[in-house]
C-alpha cells in the first residue's frame, strides 16, 4: 500500500494566470531542479520572431515512416489505433509541410532504449519512431500501438500518463513545439508532475486527444485524434504578414 | 490557443536522432561543446538544434556522455539561433552562438557578462561554445 494522502509535494493546483506556458521551474517535477533557467529571459527584437524556419522536403520522409506497424518483419503487440490531426497557427490556418516527429513507448510501457531499465518486455517488431510532413491542409495520420503507462524514479511510486512524444516544426522559428500527447480520461492525470505543469487547465486540456470513431478502421483500429497550434504564448497575436 | 509544451524526456533519440543531422555544411568547420546543469554537471540526455536563418541549414545533435555536442557548420555565418531541449526542460530554451564577436541588434542589448555566453571560442580544432543552463555564468536565454 502506498500512502496518497499527500500530493502536495508532487501537484500544484490549477492557476489559469499561466495560459498557454508551462511552468520550467515545476517543482513536483524533480529535474527542473538544475536546469530549468534560473535568470530571466532576454527579450529579443520583434522581427526576430518571424525568422522562417527549417523546410523539410518530401526527401525527408518515406511513406513507411507514419506506419510505426510495418517498421518490422511481424506485427508488434499491443490495441492498434490511427492518431490524426492537423497542424495550425494561432489564427487556426494550417500549415502544410509541417515535419512531425513521433516516438512513444511500446504497449507494456517500455522505450527502445538502452536506459530504458523498466522491467517490462521489450518488442522486437515495436521499435516506437515514426514521422511525416502535414499535407496541404496541415493534417498528419500516424498508424501506431497505443503505449502504455510506466513508472519513472520522479518520487515514490511515480507513473506516466500514456502518452506520445510529439515534436512539431512550423513555418517559422518561433513555431517549434516539441511536447506530449495524452490519451481521454487517464486516470493517472491527477497524479504526473509533467502534466500538471501546464497550471492552466483549458491548456493542460489541449494535450490531451479526442476519441474519434468517425476515424476508427472497422475489424482493425481505433482512432484518436489530436490538434495542434503551433505559435507564441500568452496570447500574443503575431503580426500581421505583408499584404 | 497555443498547445503547451512538454519536455523532450531521455529517450528522445528514439524519434530524433539520425544520421548526418548534424552537418550543416561538409565542408565547415567544426563547432563542439557541452551542456551543463545548475551544479556544473554535463548533461547527458540534451538535444542541440542550430539554425542558419539566412543560409537555410539546419542541424540537430545529441549530447553524449559528457554532455558533448559537435556540429559543422559553414565558417562564413556570423551567428546560428540554438534551441536546447533536455529531460527537465518543460519547454526548450532559445539562445544563439556567435562565431565572430561583433555588433548586432542582440548582442547590442546585453550585458558584458551575458554577451560573453554567446561568444564561441576559437581552438585549433574549431569552434567551442559550452551551454550553462543556470549559475552566475549561466548562458542567455531569450523570450519566445
Amino acid at each position: 500500500m502506498t500512502d496518497v494522502s499527500d500530493l502536495s509535494d508532487v501537484v500544484l493546483p490549477d492557476d489559469p494566470s499561466f495560459g498557454p506556458e508551462v511552468q520550467v521551474d515545476y517543482p513536483g517535477y524533480r529535474s527542473t531542479r538544475w536546469r530549468a533557467p534560473d535568470r530571466p529571459l532576454v527579450t529579443l527584437p520583434e522581427e526576430l520572431h518571424s525568422l522562417a524556419g527549417p523546410v523539410f522536403g518530401e526527401d525527408t520522409v518515406r511513406e513507411s515512416d507514419a506506419d510505426l506497424t510495418r517498421q518490422h518483419e511481424g506485427e508488434p503487440l499491443g490495441e492498434r489505433i490511427v492518431v490524426h490531426g492537423r497542424v495550425l497557427d494561432t489564427d487556426g490556418r494550417p500549415l502544410s509541410g509541417a515535419l512531425v516527429e513521433i516516438w512513444q513507448a511500446n504497449a507494456c510501457g517500455r522505450y527502445h532504449h538502452e536506459v530504458d531499465q523498466h522491467p517490462a518486455p521489450l518488442d522486437p517488431n515495436f521499435s516506437g519512431a515514426g514521422r511525416c510532413l502535414t499535407d496541404d491542409d496541415g493534417r498528419y495520420r500516424f498508424v501506431t500501438i497505443k503505449p502504455g503507462s510506466y513508472p519513472w524514479g520522479n518520487h515514490e511510486n511515480a507513473w506516466r500518463p500514456a502518452h506520445i512524444h510529439f515534436s512539431l516544426f512550423g513555418h517559422l522559428f518561433t513555431q517549434r513545439l516539441v511536447t506530449q500527447m495524452y490519451f481521454p480520461n487517464d486516470p493517472l492525470f491527477a497524479y504526473d508532475p509533467i502534466f500538471n505543469s501546464v497550471r492552466d487547465p483549458r491548456s493542460r486540456a489541449l494535450l490531451v486527444s479526442r476519441f474519434d470513431l468517425s476515424q476508427t478502421m472497422p475489424e482493425w483500429a481505433l482512432a484518436y485524434e489530436w490538434d495542434v497550434v503551433l505559435g507564441r504564448g500568452n496570447g500574443v497575436t503575431p503580426l500581421e504578414e505583408d499584404a | 490557443m497555443t498547445t503547451p509544451s512538454q519536455t523532450v524526456g531521455p529517450f528522445y533519440s528514439i524519434g530524433l536522432v539520425n544520421d548526418g543531422q548534424s552537418v550543416l555544411d561538409p565542408d565547415g568547420v567544426v563547432l563542439e561543446g557541452q551542456l551543463f546543469d545548475g551544479q556544473g554537471e554535463p548533461i547527458w540526455d540534451g538535444l542541440i538544434e542550430l539554425w542558419d536563418a539566412a543560409g537555410g541549414r539546419w542541424g540537430r545533435s545529441g549530447t553524449g556522455p559528457e554532455g558533448n555536442f559537435s556540429f559543422r557548420v559553414p565558417a562564413d555565418v556570423p551567428c546560428f539561433e540554438v534551441y536546447v531541449f533536455a529531460r527537465g526542460l518543460l519547454r526548450h530554451q532559445w539562445t544563439r552562438v556567435y562565431l565572430d564577436d561583433a555588433d548586432d541588434d542582440v548582442l547590442e542589448r546585453l550585458e558584458p557578462r551575458e554577451r560573453a555566453t554567446l561568444i564561441a571560442q576559437r581552438e585549433s580544432t574549431g569552434f567551442r561554445f559550452d551551454i550553462r543552463l543556470q549559475g552566475d555564468d549561466a548562458t542567455v536565454f531569450f523570450a519566445h
